[in-house]
């Protein structure tokens, strides 16, 4: 089960002129098949966050655990999706599909298979032998939730998937994620920019202040994952409390905040 | 099949205006060292048995050499653009040496390995070495760190992070080097036969100079000439298949 635990998470970069402390001591726990959103200024560290519980980066200090053991490096199950999906222009969508499953040894017979299945079940079964190039931003999208699928991920980290894409996609696109979600429970985190897309993706809302990255606040959205609560008043009315939150982190003003 | 016919239609013309701009040329200078578009590829039809095999062995020697220079420049580009530390300890070495022009080695090839295939070879191979380790080289540096991070958040190890980013993400470039090299590589290919060849294009071209022979030289020119496309279409092509990902979607 896919519980995550963030132990006092510091990250310093080494950058070429000077050192940049991204994470100041994140504290965070997830539970199994929980949803969570993570929202705050541009640079906070939210990248960062999600790079160090993917097994990516080595925090400075602290550790990520997940089921309970420290991440050192990439896990089986986690799937990471990247802003501009992370996929690979020169391999076909059935390829990508099935990139993870090859890297990991699968036999090709079950990974074509699995493949097949998580393609399906985002509505590519009919691109297998397109490149991205020739996929609308949606499709893409749907392709790298396929590769996560495909590989039964049971921790999905996301990072501003659909920025990229147009309202109507872009909605489309979180419903699926949703139901998705509904479906495998897996535990979902969510990094986004939009108040909206995060209450009504993050059953919990993970504020952040300006770097160097904290959580600066929790809110609980038990609403989140209820037919139609786009439309409800409780989804408004969270949007409007994290709203209030985010100005007091200097969001929404100062995009990027002091540097 | 469009873009073949587009292709043959653009070829065509382009060597309609060249017979054009030949013929004209060779009115103008009325040299027996410049003949008509006529005369000439008469005499490239006349020549052609004599041609044939220093045409095959002129092939073979710019294909291997071109090959190797590929086969060990193009990895070891590769893992410079990569490896911080691999290219801290070569990238200075392949940075002085770049910019030397190697055609002034022929000399010290010729003492070293002797008048024919393996001075020509060494000398083509190394040029084209070069060429394509630095390209390859800038493009594994310049590869989208998303491509990478995405792989590895999968379990990639290097090797794997290799052969499915760097390598495949790096060949347009290589492609590109490769195309240009096959100019430098005719050309001083030319230059070394002339020198230290009895036998291939360059050398045939040079006799027949020596012999006040304009036709038989003019029809190995046109040869060389052939050479060069020939090998620029085998690249296109060989380009086209291996990176359709790279035209796709346009
Ligand atoms: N490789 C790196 N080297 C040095 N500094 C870095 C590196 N990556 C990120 N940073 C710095 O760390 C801080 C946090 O970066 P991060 O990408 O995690 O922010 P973010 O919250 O995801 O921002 P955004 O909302 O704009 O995506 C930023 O100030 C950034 O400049
Ligand atoms: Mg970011």
């Amino acid at each position: 089960m896919a519980d995550v635990r963030i132990d006092s998470v510091s990250l310093t970069y080494h950058g070429v002129d000077a050192d940049v402390r991204a994470l100041a001591g994140v504290d965070l726990t997830l539970a199994d098949g929980d949803a969570v959103a993570v929202i705050g200024p541009s640079g906070c560290g939210k990248s960062t966050l999600l790079l160090a519980m993917a097994g990516l980066l080595a925090p400075t200090e602290g550790a990520v655990f997940v089921e309970g053991e420290a991440i050192a490096r990439p896990r089986l199950r986690t799937a990471l999706i990247l802003q501009d999906f992370g996929l690979l222009p020169w391999k076909t969508v059935l390829d990508n599909a099935e990139l993870g499953l090859r890297i990991r040894h699968h036999p090709p017979a079950e990974s074509h298979k699995r493949a097949l299945e998580a393609l399906t079940r985002v509505g590519l079964q009919e691109f297998l032998g397109l490149f991205p190039s020739e996929l609308s931003g949606g499709m893409r999208q749907r392709l790298a939730l396929a590769r996560a699928l495909a590989l039964d991920a049971d921790l999905l980290l996301m990072d501003e998937p659909l920025s990229a894409l147009d309202a109507l996609t872009r909605e489309d696109l979180q419903d699926l994620l949703l139901s998705l979600w509904r479906d495998r429970r897996h535990t979902s985190v969510l990094v986004t920019h939009s108040i909206e897309e995060a209450v009504y993706l993050g059953r919990h809302v993970l504020v952040m202040s300006p770097r160097p990255g904290r959580i600066a606040a929790v809110v609980d959205n038990p609403g989140m994952g209820d037919p139609g609560y786009r439309e409800t008043e409780a989804f408004h009315q969270a949007c409007v409390e994290l709203r209030g939150l985010l100005a007091a982190e200097g969001a929404l003003h100062r995009e990027g905040g002091a540097s | 099949m469009r873009g073949w016919t587009r292709k043959a239609v653009g070829y065509v013309g382009a060597a309609v205006v060249m017979v054009v701009l030949w013929e004209l040329a060779s009115l103008a200078m009325h040299s027996p060292a410049l003949p008509t578009p006529a005369d000439g590829l008469g005499e490239f039809a006349k020549q052609f048995p004599v041609l044939l095999p220093h045409f095959g062995v002129s092939t073979l020697r710019v294909v291997s050499s071109i090959l190797l220079g590929l086969v060990v420049g193009a990895p070891l580009g590769l893992v410079l653009g990569r490896s911080e530390r691999a290219d801290v300890i070569f990238g200075p070495l392949v940075f002085l040496n770049y910019p030397v022009p190697k055609v002034v080695f022929l000399p010290v090839l010729l003492v070293l390995l002797g008048i024919g295939n393996a001075s020509i070879i060494a000398l083509i191979t190394l040029i084209v070495f070069f060429q394509i380790l630095v390209t390859a080289r800038d493009a594994a540096r310049s590869l989208s760190s998303a491509a990478v991070l995405s792989v590895r958040s999968l379990g990639a190890d290097r090797w794997q992070v290799f052969t499915n980013v760097v390598v495949p993400g790096s060949m347009p470039e290589i492609f590109t080097a490769l195309r240009i090299s096959v100019g430098t590589a005719v050309a001083v290919l030319f230059f070394s036969e002339t020198i230290a060849g009895s036998t291939g294009l360059g050398y045939f071209v040079f006799d027949a100079w020596g012999r006040v022979q304009y036709g038989e030289m003019f029809a190995g020119i046109l040869a060389m000439a052939l050479l060069g496309v020939l090998l620029y279409e085998a690249i296109e092509l060989i380009e086209a298949r291996v990176c359709r990902w790279a035209r796709a979607g346009r």
